[in-house]
């Protein structure tokens, strides 16, 4: 197999479980994941001007495109190469360099996004040294930038996707010479909703602060209604900026999980020197103070009085919710950063976080997991590349009370009887999921109140007389 | 509208009353175009998914398995199995060394855990690149656990989904006269594509229950193993959007002589066909049952065209755009639309024959424009030039029309509201009614300044 300039990570072999895990299924029931490419497509969307673009057949860009749009409810355009049976012999290297003619022609983009698939992957396609070939060969008709990532399906999962093609746009356009703004920081935000990323570019402007945020899905995913369709949404992160970003201050990337992997923020210090501060997903106090703490530092200025004051009202809040939350049993799953971030905020409330799992497989997740539980409650148990199968086999003995995690968790919820609180990605059942805050303290604030409402719901609707107060 | 449209894509178009009627359709989609077609695989996995008590296993990686998982809204009576979403999670390790003994040891777990009726188990991309011999997994797990597993050769690669439906049709075949037949009623049919979505199938077997005509197998809403099997002790296949099972009534009528018709249960006209279309198949066995049918429908439109009238008053002269999965849900939606007083300005499929865009062309008015395997630009080009008021599609057509401000029905598997029968076509007037007559489209950008008065119904308090 032939691979492209940034690779998912390996994996261990033959481990389909972390090792807090002993089960072992030969089959996947329900998956907790998705594929690579559909990671690598969503991040690609982050950027200005870009089409995301899978080199592979076309119903896997049709998939993601529906899987995508059914939870931002925004048009998502994701050419294909549309590989059929002769190229899978011949090779796909003529449809490729087509489809982005096409894709061209048709939305005169800033950046192609190219990720692989099993397809292109398994027949061994050149992916880097074809896109060497179609820049000599059409150089001259203003090429928009090229960025490839290799994202086989069979490797990894959507979470992967992501940070991979991250790490392979930084890769490609980064480039020293670039100037700088002076007050600039790279913001690495992982998934995290549109919401999320308006806020987290606030939480950086308000220190006197430019953030880079790449990708920013903010607008391109969640955008106003259009007089005129536009073939590539307003939005994303400029192309200047993603170049500039090696003079930057310093870079921030969000995501416990990311320490040992060739990331954005990685490839920025190894080639250029840039800082590279990890954090934590910032949802609840603890994880939020870190990032604060690290904008402070970079920027020399105190934390601002709106932030202090949104601190404030979380900390009540959670005084106020306190007894609702005490020893209530969670079980949450979704991607990594993300579970190990709400298993932070959880272990604050008082809550009593049982069960964490994740399709994914991040080597870090379950030290994550115990890192952020430390001196609040006991670690819950772990599940790495989990299924839904696997996560309702597990909870027979944990016995959770509420679920925490993406929408594809309904059905479990629906079938214990306890309420699921909405969080990440996929929501397919649920309107607005791209508007869900979860970090920076007002982001958990919203988050508190939606866990805490849907305890209360349950606990109205399952009593006899239907309490009008709680 | 041409200047969104690539060249090599021009002839994929047709303007109805224009030049004389030529199209080219089923072929690859353009590389770099944004098809909203799927794969080879998605056309084997919508046609089998709803057959309730089978186990639906993906051999593939779990990206497959999850854009697949639970994604129509195909109601089951009894069984739910087909909802749950199952799959060998191939690996980089198996993409190397064969995927074959995970197969195996995943039907082997999965058949103890589930006892499903029978086990299809769909080829992918990666599947079928490895080499994988999934006919002889398949066979060795079917003699072990005494049920049939029958391999779906479904590479998504090898074409688009009319080669899935096709492969579907070959897996059925494997069921079908292999059941008993004995009590199968003489005046029973098959009914054939259709997916039971919001229970629509339910609607219309009630209408041959009314009729005296017995179900043996549905295909494949609401479907279960045993009655595929037993499928050929029907007198009749009822063939209903033809481009996902004809090719299983063909087989069926070479191997079993079992004769078929084609059928659609949208709209008015092609609802009641349908049903005397049976009615006249089975009048020599049943002579009162062309009576009983013309009762049916009698009663049916009764308490239709009323509430129908209530509607067009406010749809009168309005414009829609079709673009659906295939062709025969198009020549359907464009007489349904009719009876709103609406205008059809565009209809395409996806997957649509030459000859089905040549039938449609035949009953859209002039100026209509029929299109082959369109894109979102086309699509969105097409809406504002002519500012149509609601677009009949799917999920990935729904923000391309909200985007712009224009109204939106869904008409495709995931829809929760039944359009099919009588009363769909009522459902689907109220649909097409909410949608274009909403207020909130006043506001939009592009359509900001219009007036309009509040709606006739609404006014009515309907």
């Amino acid at each position: 197999m032939k691979t492209g300039a940034v690779r998912v990570r390996p994996e261990p072999e033959n481990v389909k479980h972390g090792a807090a895990s002993l089960s072992a299924y030969a089959s996947t029931t329900n998956a907790c994941a998705v594929c690579a490419p559909l990671g690598a497509s969503l991040a690609f969307r982050g950027i200005e001007g870009a089409v995301p673009y899978i080199h592979g057949s076309q119903g896997c860009a049709t998939y993601m495109r529906r899987y995508i749009i059914s939870h931002y409810r925004e048009p998502m355009d994701i050419a294909s190469s549309s590989l059929g049976e002769k190229q899978a012999v011949f090779g796909g290297g003529p449809n490729l360099k087509k489809g982005i003619l096409n894709v061209m022609r048709k939305y005169a983009p800033s950046l192609v996004g190219v990720a692989t698939t099993c397809l292109t992957e398994t027949i061994g396609d050149d992916v880097p040294g074809i896109l060497l070939e179609f820049k000599r060969e059409f150089g001259d008709l203003g090429l928009p930038e090229i960025v490839a990532v290799s994202t086989p399906s069979y490797s990894g999962t959507h979470s992967d996707g992501w940070h991979a093609a991250v790490a392979a746009t930084v890769e490609t356009l980064s480039k020293a010479s670039s100037p700088g703004s002076g007050n600039g920081v790279n913001i690495f935000p992982g998934m995290v909703s549109c919401a999320d990323m308006e806020h987290i570019k606030d939480i950086v402007q308000d220190f006197g602060l430019a953030p880079t945020l790449l990708p920013d899905i903010s607008e391109t995913l969640d955008g106003p209604a259009l007089a005129e369709y536009r073939p590539v949404p307003p939005g994303g992160t400029p192309l200047s900026s993603i170049r500039a970003m090696p003079k930057n201050l310093a870079s921030i990337e969000l995501g416990r999980t990311l320490s040992d992997r060739k990331t954005g923020a990685a490839v920025l210090e190894k080639r250029f020197g840039v800082e590279r501060t990890g954090l934590g997903l910032p949802i609840g106090l603890r994880e939020t103070d870190a990032l604060m703490e690290a904008l402070s530092r970079i920027s020399g200025r105190p934390v601002p009085r709106r932030h202090l004051l949104e601190r404030g009202r979380l900390l009540d809040a959670m005084a106020d919710g306190h007894k609702y939350l005490a020893g209530k049993r969670v079980a949450v799953y979704g991607e990594e950063d993300l579970t190990i971030g709400l298993v932070a905020f959880l272990a604050e409330t008082g809550a009593k976080p049982v069960l964490a799992a994740t399709g994914g497989r991040s080597a870090g997740f379950a030290q994550a997991a115990a890192d952020v539980c430390e001196g609040l409650a006991p670690v819950p148990e772990i599940i790495r590349g989990a299924d839904f199968h696997e996560i309702a086999d597990k909870a027979k003995d944990l016995s959770p009370e509420i679920l925490i995690g993406h929408g594809k968790g309904q059905r479990t919820a629906r079938e214990w009887g306890i309420p699921l609180v909405r969080a990440g990605f996929p929501i397919h059942d649920r309107f607005g999921a791209q508007r869900l805050s979860h970090t920076g303290y007002k982001g958990a604030l919203q988050l508190y109140d939606r866990i805490v409402n849907a305890l209360l719901k349950k606990t109205q609707e399952s009593c006899s007389i239907g309490y009008g107060y709680l | 509208m041409n200047t969104q449209v690539l060249e090599e894509r021009q002839d994929q178009f047709h303007t109805v009353g224009g030049s004389a009627f030529e199209m080219a359709c089923n072929r690859e989609s353009l590389a770099g175009a944004v098809s909203q077609r799927a794969c080879v695989f998605c056309g084997s996995r919508v046609v089998l998914y709803p057959i309730a008590d089978a186990l639906h296993l993906v051999h593939g990686p779990l990206g497959c398995a999850a854009y697949t998982w639970d994604i129509r809204g195909a109601l089951s009576s009894g069984p739910e199995l087909h909802r749950m979403s199952f799959c060998t999670d191939l690996r980089e390790n198996d993409v190397v060394f064969g995927g074959e003994k995970k197969l195996a040891r995943a039907l082997d777990e999965l058949i103890d855990r589930h006892s499903p009726k029978a086990a299809f188990v769909y080829s992918t991309c990666i599947a079928g690149l490895i080499g994988d011999d999934m006919d002889a997994v398949c066979a060795r797990a079917e003699s072990e656990k005494g049920i049939p597993v029958i391999a779906v050769r479904s590479e998504g690669f090898k074409g688009n989904k009319r080669e899935g439906y096709s492969a579907a049709c070959r897996a059925m075949m494997r069921l079908v006269g292999t059941g008993d037949t004995s009590g199968v009623p003489r005046v029973a049919v098959n009914l054939l594509g259709d997916y039971n979505l919001a229970g629509e199938l339910w609607i219309i077997r009630e209408y041959f229950r009314r009729m005296g005509v017995g179900v043996v197998a549905n295909v494949t809403g609401d479907g279960r193993v045993e009655d595929l099997r037993r499928a050929h002790g029907a007198a009749l296949n009822v063939v209903q959007c033809s481009g996902s099972t004809m090719e299983l009534a063909k087989m069926m009528r070479e191997a079993h002589g079992t004769p078929f018709i084609r059928a659609s249960y949208l709209g008015i006209e092609d609802m009641a066909a349908s049903l005397y279309a049976v009615a006249d198949f089975f009048k020599n066995e049943d002579p009162e049952i062309v009576d009983r049918t013309a009762c049916l429908v009698r009663e049916k439109l009764t308490a239709l065209m009323p509430r129908l009238a209530l509607y067009r008053q406010d749809l009168e002269g309005k414009k829609a755009a079709i673009y659906v999965g295939g062709a025969f849900k198009a020549f359907s939606l464009v007489k349904a639309f009719r009876h709103l007083g609406m205008r059809v300005a565009l209809a395409g499929s996806q997957t649509g024959t030459r000859e089905d865009y040549e039938e449609l062309a035949a009953i859209c008015d002039p100026g209509c424009v029929i299109v082959d395997d369109a894109n979102p630009l086309e699509l969105s080009a097409f809406l504002e030039k002519e500012d149509v008021d609601v677009l009949v599609g799917g999920v990935k057509e729904r923000p391309i029309a909200y985007k712009l401000g224009v109204g939106f029905c869904d008409h495709n598997h995931e829809r929760k509201i039944p359009l099919e029968g009588f009363e769909g076509m009522e459902n689907f007037a109220r649909e097409i009614h909410a949608t274009v007559t909403s207020p909130v489209w006043r506001f939009m950008p592009r359509r900001a300044g219009r007036t309009g008065g509040m709606p006739a119904c609404l006014e009515a308090g309907i």
